[in-house]
């Protein structure tokens, strides 16, 4: 009698530690919760996807790497020619291949990014129409997967620091920040337009005319010097202003980005946040759009 | 609800629904920018006169949405198979959308308890560039399993997919089918708590789907929750014991599968068991013959659209002979629901062979054994036809129809108990003959003796 009370239920192992899983669906009314922990548990996919874009690329390429030099490499020949040779334009003082190199190096970066985001849903619109996973996802792996091009494209940029003789300064392990400045601003108008792009798809041709037009509004052909204090401050309400003046100040010993970078990174918190929210409240929609 | 009930519930429905835009063009589930500006700039006030309501539809555009789902409310308990059914855009998909969370529902809720597994297509995320071996694991996290999980079954994984020879090749060289194999692999191994499973028996040839087949039994067998979605009515019979009616976005009855199935091919798919004409001049045939009925009997002598396969089907014809003196043979094709023709059967009755008829009514009756067909849908075409000179006075290829499903424990049949898809066009059950012939085919050989056979 004893033993049969010790029994215990027959019910199935998952059910009895008490870890089964609950998925609770419901239409959400008003806000959007923004979920940061599933997609913490979703990382995994997170990697693959970004593993899977890196492997692809480098193995349909012929040329591999080397594509990923070749763009920034020939940019800044270009923008020598014409703008440092040509119109004379001003470099503080450095020879204007290292000049234009030190901005290309994160610019390209940032418009591949933002682009490869903001094309990123519409693109993978056969997993997002068959399988569940935090969409979020989808946009942060393309921003991630950039960083390989641009280690390649760093590679050329300590080459050519050798050929001209320049030594790093110390700031240059505050390098990873400005790229995380980069990251942050491409991922935040990245999920802008990804989500944009499902509603409106016309939203994919604007996407060049905005990076180029982004471009020259960001001293990557000129110095940001052309300024004088505050205006120069107020310039840094482009974020990828602070980031090209870090690149050069942490690279080459430029003149210090100042209290730039604190406007920039301000602005570009506040992008991604809002990208973040605007892009979970319209999530639900993917699917049934693309 | 008490706690205790709601730990044995997997899956809980709760008057969902689901509205969908439908456009005026075809391509008006996503819009442009452009469309958007210049309408603001045509109609300034519109966006102000319209208030949203508490499904955030515009009122004014109501006319151009559709319930794709609505007021749909079920539990399924765990360990329970059940499947759904019902006509194109009846609303199942989007039920498993809905479920598998990949849209959003309308109104309603969903709650799921267990790791959730689903089968909507199989092979989504294949990379056509990447490796078997990579696309297992990429395929893998996008159903959700973790690397070390992956890890663990790989090996279980290819051999399950037979593409072992292959796995370091990119997918790109493989055949569909191999792919195919490959992707429901790594989704069979998903091991999940709740299955939900969407037409995946299309897939790959007949030994495949076998395999998958007997996966998904093995699944529920374990305890498992399955929901299935098929238009396989066969598949639903055998592996689920309830079912699901969907009809224009509702549930329009429930029950278990066997009787529900055979109410949907009556009811939903017209299949009808008799047809009767009973005016001799507008009946099919001509000016020497009329078919007047056909119906389909069990041996009991009822009419009736249900076979299990071990029954006996009968199949009468009524007709009339109008016009005397010709060698007439009754008979029928025989297809089943995949277009296949069985086989053809004409009138053996010797009393009337060869021998002009006079004219009067008719009636043919022929029996098709139990233990003969497999399962399925089969449609019987009637027709009527002179040896000598050929002519054929009428044929009617899918004038009725009945299903031949096979419920466990009735009796003995040539599956033997055996589960899983069971090819073949027909299901003869044959006599067979096994006797022990040596008992010691070793020859004494005492080293197998001794060894793993003792």
């Amino acid at each position: 009698m004893k033993t049969a009370s010790i029994r215990l239920p027959e019910s199935p192992p998952s059910l009895e530690n008490g870890e089964i899983e609950h998925v609770h669906i419901e239409p959400y009314h008003g806000r959007v919760p923004l979920n940061l922990k599933e997609f913490w548990r979703y990382r995994e996919l997170l990697y693959f996807l970004v593993w899977r874009d890196i492997k692809v690329r480098y193995k349909q390429t012929l040329l591999g790497a080397a594509w990923a030099i070749v763009q920034p490499f020939f940019t800044m020949v270009v923008f020598s020619i014409f703008f440092g040779r040509m119109a004379q334009m001003a470099s503080n003082g450095y020879p204007y291949p290292i000049f234009s190199y030190t901005a290309l190096l994160p610019w390209t970066y940032f418009s591949g990014a933002l682009s490869l985001a903001a094309n990123s849903l519409v693109g993978s619109g056969g997993l997002i129409t068959k399988v569940y996973f935090p969409r979020l996802i989808v946009p942060v792996s393309s921003v991630l997967s950039g960083l390989v091009d641009f280690a390649f494209a760093f590679l050329v940029l300590i080459g050519m620091m050798i050929f001209y003789g320049y030594a790093p300064t110390i700031y240059t392990i505050l390098l990873p920040l400005f790229l995380l400045l980069a990251l942050t601003t491409a991922l935040g108008v990245g999920l802008w337009l990804a989500a944009l792009n499902v509603k409106y798809r016309d939203v994919r041709y604007l996407i060049p005319f905005l990076t180029q037009f982004w471009l020259f509004a960001t001293p990557v052909v000129y110095p940001s010097s052309l300024l004088g204090e505050p205006w120069r401050t107020f310039y840094g309400l482009n974020p990828m202003v602070g980031v090209v003046e870090g690149f050069r100040w942490a690279l080459l010993g430029d003149k210090p980005p100042g209290l730039m970078i604190l406007v920039s990174a301000i602005v570009s918190i506040v992008l991604l946040v809002s990208g973040v929210i605007y892009f979970r409240r319209t999530e639900d929609t993917f699917a049934d759009l693309i | 609800m008490t706690s205790g009930r709601q730990r044995h519930i997997s899956i809980q429905v709760e008057n969902l629904g689901k509205l969908y835009r439908i456009g005026q063009g075809a391509q008006a589930s996503y819009q442009t920018l452009r469309d958007q500006i210049s309408r603001f700039a045509a109609q300034p006030l519109r966006w102000l006169r319209f208030s949203k309501d508490s499904n955030g539809i515009r009122r004014n555009e109501e006319a151009f949405h559709i319930w794709a789902l609505r007021g749909v409310s079920f539990e399924v308990r765990q360990g329970e198979v059940v499947g759904i059914i019902g006509r194109n855009g009846a609303g199942k998909s989007t039920l498993l959308k809905i479920l598998t969370r990949i849209t959003v529902p309308t109104e309603g809720r969903v709650d799921l308890w267990g790791r959730i597994g689903s089968l909507l297509e199989v092979g989504t995320g294949f990379h056509k560039e990447l490796t078997g071996r990579e696309n297992v694991y990429l395929n893998g996290a996008i159903l959700g399993m973790k690397k070390a999980e992956i890890d663990q079954k790989f090996d279980e994984i290819v051999a399950f997919s037979e593409v072992e020879r292959f796995i370091d090749t990119p997918v790109k060289y493989y055949s569909s089918g191999m792919a195919m194999r490959l992707a429901f692999a790594v989704a069979a191994h998903l091991d999940p708590e709740i299955l939900l499973v969407d037409e995946v028996l299309a897939v790959g040839d007949a030994a495949f789907q076998k395999k998958c087949l007997d996966k998904m039994e093995e699944v529920g067998r374990a305890g498992r929750t399955i929901l299935f979605v098929s238009h396989h009515m066969p598949s639903i019979v055998r592996l689920c014991e309830r079912a699901i009616w969907l009809q224009d976005g509702q549930i329009y009855r429930e029950g278990p599968a066997h009787q529900l199935v055979s109410e949907y091919l009556t009811e939903a798919l017209g299949t009808t068991p008799s047809r009767e004409w009973p005016d001799f001049y507008s009946a099919p045939g001509d000016e020497v013959v009329r078919l007047l009925a056909i119906r389909i009997r069990n041996n009991r002598g009822e009419v009736t659209d249900t076979f299990d396969i071990r029954e006996p089907v009968g199949i009468e014809m009524e007709y009339v002979v109008l016009e005397g003196g010709y060698t007439l043979h009754a008979g029928f094709s025989l297809h089943n629901d995949e277009g296949q023709w069985l086989f053809a059967s004409l009138d053996t009755d010797t009393e009337w062979d060869g021998k002009p008829r006079q004219p009067g009514r008719y009636r043919s009756l022929a029996w098709i054994p139990g233990n003969f067909l497999a399962e399925g849908t089969m449609i019987v075409g009637p027709s009527i036809r002179t040896e000598d000179p050929e002519i054929l006075h009428l044929y009617e290829p899918d004038a009725v129809a009945f299903q031949v499903t096979e419920r466990p424990g009735l009796g003995p049949s040539s599956r033997m108990g055996f589960v899983g898809h069971f090819p073949g066009i027909i299901r003869p059950y044959l006599q067979w003959e096994t006797r022990l012939t040596d008992p010691n085919p070793w020859n004494g050989r005492s080293s197998f003796q001794t060894g793993p056979f003792r």
